[in-house]
């Protein structure tokens, strides 16, 4: 059964940005491909106000027997994929633990009081220190330039999916990817998506540098 | 996403509630489906809506929940089983109704689906409709996962059509709004012709005529109270009703819907399956008594795990003192007390507190160094404080209205009302909403604040409600206002679609749920005809809009300005931008401006930002749609617009 590749049961994902990166997608399309493959897969959503403005996480857990409740308990996140790097450090300061690991878009999106020049957004040093101080390994790439050349910024929540598919974190591979997007969308979007999935994974292999997780 | 009616009987899938609760009810042969969209329910209707053609459904978003239950209970009398769905709130808005229901019960099978919003994630308040399921004297079902809620949605129908009565469904957010995987059962067909049998005898309400009156109350009541006790029976024998653990464990908790998932992995985080035992309830009124006495009288302690209200908490102690001497005396811990919160929305770390404090063992979720270098780096990231999207009308609105108010002086305000709008009350909107409650109540406030003149109040009002909330609960009251000339003003924010919860039509659209084209009401012609003066606007053209509403302010007879923009998120506009926007930064003169970065500070669109280092303001390329309002806002004319090809 696929349970044994996972490294815990239940295993958690949290997908995180702000609202209108697509996020929620990204959670469904990597649950779908992991229901596809026998496991027992909950999603856990929050939209309405959220949407507007705020910071908005996706829950994915991940078993081979049970349904879990879509809210993963605190510091009980596997693997944090963010779309957005200060929402990284905000999911990690409640669901972190010391082997957590972290995918992170490099590209801001800035909250309301910072375009107001009320409060200052950290440097993306900054927030790679903290990331790093508070899991096991991250790695940092630039999904949403990526996604900017590729011709359309919302192709960066599946550049993200393509990134944590090179971790080897979660058992899903490029052929799983194909094979939903084939079934769920017309032909030249599901190669244009395909195209952002191969984007992530490259980006991601470049910045792990060869290292196996 | 996956269709509905293309998924063949036996498929796994990745379902949200919401598309699992719609399958069940096509898996049961419903014929007709109607809803008032509000979060978490909308998907259930929107799915439904996807399939209603090949399916052969009538489905519908009616005008409000009341209507919505009606459109049900007709297809019930005329032999076909339907659904009605709707948020927490709704149920009181459709309960007069039902209350007038269960004095007739129904004839084919009916479910009210009710989802709920405990900690008010999208909601103004976190209401506990399963309270109306013991006034209402209905069974109540609550599905404890993805599988259950599209099993007890068919089987509400066929509960329903059994007992004759309708049944209400209770699902919340993490059970709606999240996703899981769900086996999918055969579909059945409809097909059945509707008729509705009304010769037979007064009381006879499977053949004669559906009505409740004076004479008919006790009898009914009766009835009705019989179908309780065959429900209760009935449920003893549910598989929805499970039990885990040892027989006779040291704490029994009794759970229900999401919070069961909750209590089950908190069971197990602190690995205390020896000690506690947990039964899921799925049916919680009636109580399956039989079931629930057995295992209190084999628990030492009982625990209720549930959210937003004692609800089961409650009924549970009432069975346990009236059965005392089967149960014997035990001690609860629930809500009351104090080992569950009493308000906000539970999580699995709520429940391992609440256990880990009865058990009295401790748990510590991360390593204490790990805890506090988390905590340190919180106040790295900053806050993001809900705003209106880029591009929002609602933005243009309120500044317009804000600026307007201002200029008319004597601290005039706005009264809200639900929507995306409500976010007036913040910085987003100008901080100008200073009311905000339930669906329709912002022109019925504004139309008693417009009748104290008499009292010496001299502030001028403005009431707001979107296009759908005007239909919804807010023509009775403009009538009310017109009708006793009320000095008030309301201000229509027409954004083309209930807009909030995804874009659902509504009677000024001119589809209907499914696509259909469908008469369109026109909202300037409804107000003309009620008697109020009417002005339209596009709040994009900022002057014009503000003068407008200015000049109206002055006025004094109910009046109505109409601020017409399509929403940001919109299908059409997010095909493209209509403006290309720059800032011309040898001539934005930021802090020096005469408001202090008027762009940025004030008006606070997203697409617009603060470059700190070069003192300019900057558009987002990636979030900015080209609306090109904040053209007309910069004071010196740095913002520049052009038409983009």
């Amino acid at each position: 059964m696929a349970g044994r590749t996972l490294s815990r049961d239940p295993f958690s994902v949290i997908v995180t940005g702000v609202g209108g990166q697509g996020n929620v997608t990204a959670s469904r399309l990597i649950a779908s491909m992991l229901v596809a493959k026998g496991y027992v897969v909950t999603v856990g959503e929050t939209f309405g106000a959220s949407q507007r403005g705020g910071s908005v996480m996706s829950h994915v857990r991940i078993s081979a027997c049970h349904t879990y409740s879509p809210q993963v308990p605190k510091c009980r996140a596997d693997v944090v994929v963010s779309l957005e790097p200060t929402e990284t450090i905000r999911v990690l300061a409640s669901y972190g633990h010391p082997e957590t690991r972290c995918v992170v878009n490099d590209r801001p999106v800035y909250p309301v009081r910072v375009i107001a020049g009320e409060v200052e957004y950290p440097g993306i040093e900054e927030i790679d220190r903290t990331i790093a101080g508070l899991c096991r390994a991250h790695v940092m790439i630039g999904a949403t330039s990526e996604a900017l050349r590729l011709g359309n910024p919302v192709l960066q929540n599946v550049i993200m999916i393509g990134a944590l598919q090179a971790t080897g974190l979660v058992p899903f591979t490029r052929a799983d990817f194909e094979g939903l997007v084939s079934a769920e969308m017309a032909p030249a979007t599901a190669e244009l998506n395909l195209e952002a999935f191969d984007a992530g994974v490259r980006l991601a292999e470049q910045a792990m540098g060869g290292k196996a997780w | 996403m996956t269709d509905l009616m293309e998924v063949a009987e036996g498929t796994r899938c990745l379902l949200m509630g919401n598309a699992a609760i719609a399958r069940g009810a096509l898996e049961a042969g419903v014929s007709v489906a109607a809803g008032y969209p509000g979060t978490p329910s909308s998907e259930i209707i929107e799915n439904l809506s996807r399939v209603a053609d090949r399916a052969g459904l009538h489905v519908r978003w009616a005008v409000n929940e009341k209507v919505a239950a009606e459109v049900a209970a007709a297809a019930s009398f005329a032999g076909l089983r339907s659904i009605c769905t709707m948020k927490q709130n709704g149920m009181h808005v459709a309960s007069d109704f039902l209350l007038h229901l269960t004095g007739t019960g129904v004839r084919a099978g009916m479910a009210v689906i009710v989802c709920e919003d405990p900690g008010a994630l999208s909601s103004q308040n976190e209401a506990d409709a399963r309270f109306f399921a013991r006034m209402l004297e209905v069974p109540l079902l609550e599905p404890g996962d993805f599988q259950e809620a599209k099993d007890m949605t068919r089987w509400a129908l066929e509960l329903s059509e059994e007992l004759k009565t309708f049944v209400i469904l209770r699902s919340v957010t993490r059970m709606s709004h999240a996703s899981g995987t769900v086996t999918l059962g055969a579909l059945s067909g409809n097909g059945k012709k509707a008729y509705f049998e009304c010769t037979g005898s007064l009381l006879d309400f499977q053949r004669g005529p559906m009505i409740t009156g004076p004479g008919a109350v006790t009898y009914a009541r009766t009835v009705q109270q019989g179908r309780l006790r065959q429900a209760s029976r009935m449920f003893d024998q549910s598989p929805f009703n499970s039990y885990t653990g040892s027989l006779e464990p040291r704490l029994l908790v009794v759970s229900s819907s999401a919070c069961a998932l909750y209590a089950r992995e908190a069971i197990e985080i602190l690995g205390a399956w020896d000690r506690v035992g947990l039964l899921k309830l799925g049916t919680t009124w009636p109580l399956p008594e039989q079931l629930v006495l057995r295992h209190l009288a084999g628990a030492g302690e009982v625990l209720v795990v549930e959210e937003p209200q004692d609800f089961l908490e409650d009924a549970v102690k009432v069975l346990a003192a009236e059965q005392a001497s089967i149960a014997g005396a035990k001690v609860f811990y629930g809500k009351r007390s104090g080992h569950v919160p009493p308000a906000g929305e539970l999580n699995c770390d709520v429940v391992i507190g609440a256990l880990a404090r009865i058990l009295g063992v401790n748990y510590e979720p991360a390593p204490k160094d790990y805890a506090d270098r988390a905590l340190a780096a919180t106040f790295t990231a900053p806050g993001r404080e809900l705003t209106f999207c880029a591009g929002c009308p609602h933005r243009a609105s309120f500044y317009c209205l804000h600026n307007a108010l201002a200029l008319k002086g004597k601290n005039g305000f706005v009264c809200g009302d639900v929507g995306c709008y409500t976010m007036g009350i913040l910085p987003a909107g100008f901080e100008v909403v200073k009311t905000a409650f339930c669906m329709g109540s912002g022109i019925g406030l504004a139309s008693g604040f417009g009748k104290l003149g008499a009292f010496g109040f001299d502030q001028p009002v403005v009431a707001v409600c979107g296009d759908s909330t005007f239909f919804h609960a807010a023509m009775p009251a403009l009538v009310d206002a017109v009708h006793h000339e009320a000095d008030v003003m309301l201000v229509v924010l027409d954004n083309s679609g209930t807009a909030m919860t995804g874009f659902q039509p509504h009677p000024g659209i001119g589809e209907d749920a499914s696509g259909k084209r469908a008469r369109p009401m026109d909202i300037e012609a409804i107000c003309r005809a009620m008697g109020a003066k009417v002005v339209v606007c596009d709040p994009f053209e900022v002057e014009g809009t503000e003068r407008t509403l200015l000049s109206m302010l002055e006025e004094s007879s109910p009046r109505v300005a109409i601020l017409r923009q399509e929403c940001a998120l919109s299908p059409h506009k997010r095909a493209g931008k209509r403006f290309k926007i720059r800032v011309d930064e040898a001539a934005c003169i930021g802090s020096r401006c005469g408001c202090n970065r008027m762009c940025t500070r004030v008006f606070r669109c997203p697409g617009l930002f603060w470059d700190a280092r070069a003192k300019v303001a900057r558009i987002d390329e990636v979030i900015c749609t080209g609306c090109g309002v904040c053209a007309s806002v910069c004071p010196s004319g740095a913002i520049r617009k052009e038409e983009a090809g």
